[in-house]
């Protein structure tokens, strides 16, 4: 079958077919997984038991619900901005794929290993921002627009202070290169001589990804649900998927700049576990702990969390990096 | 109020519908608020979706056939709702109750009220976003309920008290489930307290917000935890004591701030002292008929009267015509909700969306009693 593609197509375009193809499914596959996990971790933490129907442990409930929502007609309220309205879901699902293109699962398992790829990945997850506007501003609803309004102010205020403890990271190794970032942490992880940064970055990124306790744009219990309280069927879970495949991204990319990416943790070298298997589990680790999170704390006010972000992160990260950039130049 | 705004700012201003299908307004309140930007110039409580007559439907039935409406007033303090008629009841036409049943109907009363409480501190959490802590109070509540529904035969709209006793005994098992209730609550407690009552992000968003102080409170007729989070240590069960409250120690909670994180602390407080009562009831309980004499069909005399109760959200006023007939010639309920939620149109102008949310779970009201 491989053969037929690269003889229709011919091996490079074959090739990003095949890739994108395993993008979107990783993505597919990925989603299913964690909103399953969250449904479980949250259920025990809350005494619960959680879906047990379908599949052993309710494994599947989350698949008939994906089936679910693919049955549903595609409502478009009257007094909406068509255009946008139609095409936020799918902006918001094309930033996602962009920023998979460069993850490091493992040493020779990344579709492109690109020299600017911390900067692709930040620079396509401001995706996320312009579609939430996007569907909030058209959906014509006032709690929508609050919801977007919050949306953008939140991300604009993280992204600055998340930034600058990415760019510790990136002078130490001095390369933008996901693959270079992962071989310098080969002897020491980043988390260990850098750990407020690793701090900072999982805080900042919590908020990036609208999760609780800084759900501000989604707040169900003021904004009803937020940006996308009007989408229906699968449009709804474009933003679900994209929601979800966003935390994965997040924390992926924690994996790849402070916890030594594919690499086994240190002392545990010698067992014979691939690479990918160790990503994968740093990955869910951290997305557990942003689930676990998420299920104990009640939620920020948004002026709280704006104030938080100006008035403690974005200092707080300014020094981190002005005294490990002095720190570095003395080593070096 | 706040002070006016310049004309250039109200231009700006947009008006938002909260509720009354809104998964934060508890049922069908229809908040219809004016907003400049997430700051909220004026709010409007718009009452009355759930209005079912229930004053009018008194006046014609007997006496005790509208035993079972009381509790379909305020769902979540059913028996103490039950309570406070049949006393009206019972002091317009003199009947004697047997003291077995006075102490049964306290400790339902107050099992009742903590129940209450419970479902509010659940709801609060979630409104505030805090998730975990519902299924907790959920949890904890199930016991009561259940321990409840062995005496009461039901779970949310009791109908248990009886003119001059109640319906059916308690036994040895009930006061059991009760001892070991108690318990399990007083353990339960110390978890809510790390978890939430000490959690920086609550209160940051308790701390000073909503603050309702001692004169707005008093002017807009508030009562219950709402009150005496401001600072008036008003409680009928203290301030005109009925049943056989005076018999046991309890301590009435009051706050100072008269903020969201004061009527927080005094209602968790109030469980703690309800506990405290229900444990001396439990202890003092003493033997005797459960339901003493009274006629089949009252006949109050001729005459007015008026009684007061303390339910789980304050002061609960039955206020009783009789013509001297069977049927109530006017039946009036004061409710402890409808002044709680008045106070809304002072404290809410000024303050953001998201506190709009915070506040109103915080004065706890009812709906289906605000509408009656």
């Amino acid at each position: 079958m491989w053969q037929t593609a690269v003889d229709i197509l011919g091996p490079d375009l074959a090739a990003i077919v095949a890739g994108a193809i395993g993008l979107v499914a990783l993505v597919q596959v990925n989603t299913l997984f964690l909103v399953w996990l969250e449904r479980k971790v949250s259920a025990h933490i809350q005494l619960r038991l959680g879906p047990m129907e379908v599949g052993p442990h309710g494994i599947l409930q989350t698949l008939v619900d994906g089936v679910k929502l693919l049955g549903k007609e595609l409502i478009t309220p009257r007094h909406v901005d068509r255009k946008l309205y139609v095409l936020a879901p799918v902006v918001v699902f094309t930033g996602v794929l962009a920023c998979l293109v460069v993850v490091p699962f493992d040493e020779e398992l990344q579709l492109r290993d690109l020299n600017v790829g911390v900067l692709l990945i930040f620079a396509f997850s401001a995706f996320n921002v312009l579609a939430i506007l996007m569907g909030g501003w058209s959906a014509n609803n006032k709690y929508s627009l609050l919801g977007a309004i919050r949306s953008v102010a939140q991300n604009v205020a993280y992204e600055i202070p998340l930034l600058l403890v990415v760019l510790n990271v990136l002078l130490w190794t001095n390369s933008m290169q996901m693959s270079t970032i992962v071989a310098a942490q080969s002897t020491l992880w980043n988390v260990f001589w850098m750990p407020v940064a690793a701090v900072i970055y999982l805080i900042c990124a919590t908020a990036e990804t609208n999760r609780a306790p800084f759900d501000i744009p989604e707040a169900e219990s003021e904004l009803v649900a937020g940006f996308h309280t009007e989408y229906s069927g699968m449009r709804f879970a474009m933003f679900f998927l994209a929601e979800y495949s966003n935390m994965f991204i997040v924390t992926a990319v924690a994996t790849t700049l402070f916890f030594g990416g594919w690499k086994s943790p240190p002392l545990l070298g010698f067992l014979p576990v691939p690479g990918v298997v160790w990503f994968f589990l740093k990955v869910y680790a951290l997305i557990f702990v942003i689930i676990w999170v998420r299920w104990t704390f009640p939620r920020l006010r948004f002026d709280q969390l704006m104030n938080f972000s100006w008035k403690v992160m974005i200092p707080v990260s300014l020094i981190h990096l002005i005294v490990y950039a002095g720190i570095i130049k003395i080593i070096r | 109020m706040a002070t006016p705004l310049p004309e250039s700012v109200i231009e700006q201003t947009y008006y938002l519908n909260m509720g009354p299908q809104h998964p934060s307004t508890h049922g069908v309140l229809r908040l219809f608020l004016k907003l400049d930007g997430e700051y909220i110039i004026e709010a409007d409580p718009v009452v009355g979706y759930g209005h079912r007559g229930h004053e009018k439907m008194a006046e014609s039935h007997f006496y005790e056939q509208f035993l079972p409406n009381t509790s379909r007033m305020d769902y979540l303090s059913g028996l103490i709702y039950n309570h406070g008629y049949v006393a009206a009841l019972e002091k317009m036409a003199g009947i004697e109750v047997p003291p077995r049943a006075e102490y049964i109907r306290v400790i339902c009363a107050e099992l009742n009220r903590v129940c209450s409480h419970l479902l509010w501190f659940g709801t609060y959490l979630l409104d505030l976003g805090g998730i975990t802590p519902f299924l907790y109070a959920f949890d904890d509540r199930e016991q009561i309920m259940d321990a409840l529904d062995r005496i009461t035969g039901s779970r949310l709209t009791y109908c248990y008290c009886r003119v001059g006793g109640v319906a059916r005994d308690v036994d040895a098992e009930f006061v059991r489930a009760i001892r070991a209730f108690i318990e399990r609550l007083r353990s339960r407690f110390e978890d809510y307290h790390t978890l939430v009552t000490k959690n920086v992000i609550f209160i940051h968003r308790t701390r000073g917000v909503g603050v309702i102080d001692r004169d707005t409170a008093l002017r807009f007729g508030c009562s219950g935890p709402v009150l005496r989070a401001s600072g008036v240590p008003y409680d009928i069960r203290r301030a005109e004591p009925y049943s056989v409250y005076p018999r046991f120690e309890f301590d009435i909670p009051t706050g100072t701030a008269g903020d969201v994180l004061a009527r927080y602390t005094v209602r968790l407080q109030e469980m703690e002292q309800s506990l405290r009562i229900v444990e001396q009831a439990l202890e003092g309980l003493p033997e005797g008929p459960f339901k003493g004499r009274a006629p089949r069909k009252v006949h109050p005399p001729k005459g007015d009267c008026y009684f007061a109760v303390e339910s789980a959200r304050g002061a609960l006023g039955y206020y009783i015509v009789s013509d001297g007939t069977c049927y109530p010639y006017r039946l009036k309920v004061r409710v402890p909700s409808f002044g709680n939620l008045q106070v809304l149109t002072e404290v809410l102008p000024g303050t953001l969306v998201a506190d709009t949310v915070a506040i109103l779970g915080s004065v706890d009201i009812v709906v289906p009693e605000v509408d009656r």
